[in-house]
């Protein structure tokens, strides 16, 4: 009896678990068949799933129409410039509310994640006329250094709980071993939270990607990352399902190679501390 | 050289006095054990000494200079932890190898001091293995040649042997007092366990909240306990505490007599008692057994012992080994 129901269960489940997966895929499943489909089957009140004249038009179009590489380009300056720069100001952070606690860490640690619950909007214009005045508008500077901030109390958070998991001792025996801090984070605590740090950057490095909120108001043409390249298909003459889905595959495809590839170290790091 | 001279030494957490007023003298060579119940503030205190916990008041003086408030790396210390705190990337070599390189000593010499400690360690064929491929002792080992290579002027041990089993740690306790007796180290050892305290320590320093009760060689200890804290804690098993009045002429609140020191009769004897649960060790055998006054007391009596439960006993103690405590709890010698 407990084993049918044990054996019905995971059926139920199985079958719950691919149904979410294919609700949640089948949006960009969707923008990918779109892509290889004309401008007229792609608004069809009836479209089809499979059955329609693939081409490659939508792609060409697309290249000839917009500079595809510069805005890919910015995209991967932006996001793994950030996630760096990131990494490099988190890592001492996360250390000093790792290992050397006062009774004010984790209010400092709070503030910071309460950074990321405030609504971007809300301090819209001052960063806008701040970019205006230091001429960051519409540079990759600019983005590079507003996805640093937008990210580093996500950073700061997940460096921190990596951290907490390396004992104690195990920096104390390099102290007494003679390191310096320097060398006690760079020869002991890194190698050992590598993982972590790892899933950090890669996850930061997605974030950064996919953000597209900073990125379509700072920037106009020179900086503009994929996000803004696909934004630019919905404007301004009219709606190109066709070309919007393949500027949109354009765009997903590089990223979606690199959560291909490091999946497994993402799952290791995100899940790093859950058991013990 | 490796003398080290605490002065009135105090530790505070927050608002919490762990360390009061503490002086100690641990002379060049020395092998000290700290021991003391959980909570005593041994570890703390040794953390101390190693710079890894500032010092709320007082001095640390190692080798006559200051070193209150030098970093741990600056003291010439090395410590042996309780988990072995060894880094888990770097294999046994380079484990061995971090605090050489720390001090920027020659390659070569790097070599024939990891290959001197591995011999000593008997680790030489675990060089390139990685500590999780170790068991425990060997991990311990390697902790202790991490120590050895910097040639420190002390060691530091935090309960070096209490993730180990019974059989290993009795090994390794020899390893350890066989190691002092060739480096001639001052070498600073704290430990729960006081049997690992009397067979290893030149000197003994006993804690009890936050304070050393008693400092002095393990048969000094043994023999001329201050008070009945130090004579329970030195000894296994501890000594029994029997209260007295005055019709009893023991001129005492209360004595203290170790195990050892009982006379069994089926006879006569100064208590009469029942014997409760008998434990047959082979060499010797311990009867728990309890006084007609309610008190229960252990006896070590031979291995042939031919006392069963619920025999009636007689007890006489051996006059010369009778300890006698003051209401406080101090001995009168």
């Amino acid at each position: 009896m407990a084993i049918k129901s044990t054996a019905q269960s995971k059926l139920i489940y199985t079958i719950l678990a691919w149904t979410i997966s294919g609700m949640i895929f089948f949006p960009i499943f969707w923008t990918f068949l779109t892509s290889f489909k004309t401008e007229a089957e792609a608004i069809a009140s009836n479209p089809s799933l499979f059955a329609f004249d693939w081409t490659l038009q939508n792609y060409s179009d697309v290249l000839s129409r917009s500079p595809y590489f510069m805005h890919f380009w910015n995209s991967v300056v932006i996001s793994i410039g950030s996630s760096l720069i990131g990494l490099l100001i988190a890592i001492p952070a996360a250390w000093s509310m790792a290992f050397v606690q006062t009774q004010r860490t984790k209010n400092v640690l709070m503030w910071m994640l309460s950074t990321k619950m405030l609504p971007p909007v809300g301090v819209l214009i001052p960063i806008y006329l701040l970019y205006r005045d230091f001429a960051l508008l519409d540079t990759k500077l600019g983005l590079v250094i507003i996805m640093t901030m937008i990210n580093l109390p996500i950073m700061v958070w997940m460096l921190y709980t990596y951290f907490r998991e390396i004992p104690n001792e195990i920096l104390e025996a390099s102290r007494m071993d003679g390191a310096t801090i320097g060398e006690e984070i760079f020869h002991v605590l890194l190698p050992i939270a590598l993982p972590g740090i790892a899933s950090t950057l890669l996850l930061n490095v997605i974030l950064s990607w996919n953000e597209a909120f900073w990125t379509l108001i700072l920037t106009a043409a020179n900086a503009a990352p994929l996000t803004a390249f696909i934004a630019s298909y919905s404007s301004p003459e009219g709606l190109f399902y066709a070309k919007l889905s393949a500027a949109s595959a354009m765009a997903i495809v590089p990223i979606l190679i690199l959560g291909w590839f490091s999946q497994k170290q993402l799952v290791r790091g995100l899940s790093f501390g859950a058991v013990k | 050289m490796g003398s080290i001279t605490l002065k009135k030494v105090t530790k505070n957490f927050d608002k919490v006095n762990v360390i009061k007023p503490l002086d100690l003298e641990i002379k060049d060579g020395e092998f000290i054990v700290f021991v003391g119940p959980s909570g005593c503030g041994k570890s703390t205190l040794l953390r101390m000494i190693a710079g890894l916990e500032d010092t709320t008041s007082g001095t640390i003086e190692i080798d006559a200079k200051d070193a209150t408030d030098t970093p741990p790396a600056k003291r010439g210390l090395a410590m042996v932890f309780q988990s072995y705190a060894l880094y888990p990337h770097m294999s046994v070599k380079n484990n061995i190898a971090f605090p050489l390189k720390r001090a920027k000593v020659p390659e070569q010499e790097i070599e024939n001091k990891i290959a001197q400690a591995a011999k000593i360690l008997n680790l030489t064929e675990y060089l390139d293995r990685k500590p999780g491929q170790l068991s425990g002792g060997q991990r311990q080992r390697v902790a202790i040649g991490r120590a050895i290579v910097r040639q420190p002027s002390a060691f530091l041990f935090d309960e070096p042997l209490s993730n180990l089993d019974a059989s290993l740690r009795v090994n390794m306790r020899l390893e350890i007092s066989e190691l002092h007796k060739s480096l001639k180290t001052t070498m600073i050892y704290v430990t729960h366990d006081q049997v690992e305290a009397m067979t290893m320590a030149d000197r003994i320093a006993v804690f009890n909240g936050g304070i050393i009760e008693q400092v002095g060689t393990p048969l000094e200890l043994y023999k001329n306990p201050v008070n009945k804290f130090v004579a329970g804690f030195i000894g296994s098993p501890k000594m029994n505490f029997i209260a007295v009045d005055e019709k009893d002429n023991f001129n005492a609140d209360s004595i203290g007599i170790r195990p050892e020191h009982f006379i069994l009769s089926r006879e006569q004897g100064t208590w009469a008692g029942k014997v409760g649960v008998v434990e047959h060790l082979g060499s010797e055998t311990f009867l728990h057994i309890e006084l007609n006054d309610g008190t229960t007391v252990t006896v070590k009596a031979d291995g042939d012992c031919e006392f069963d439960y619920d025999d009636e006993v007689f007890l006489t103690a051996n006059e010369s080994k009778i300890h006698r405590f003051n209401k406080d709890g101090t001995s009168i010698m």
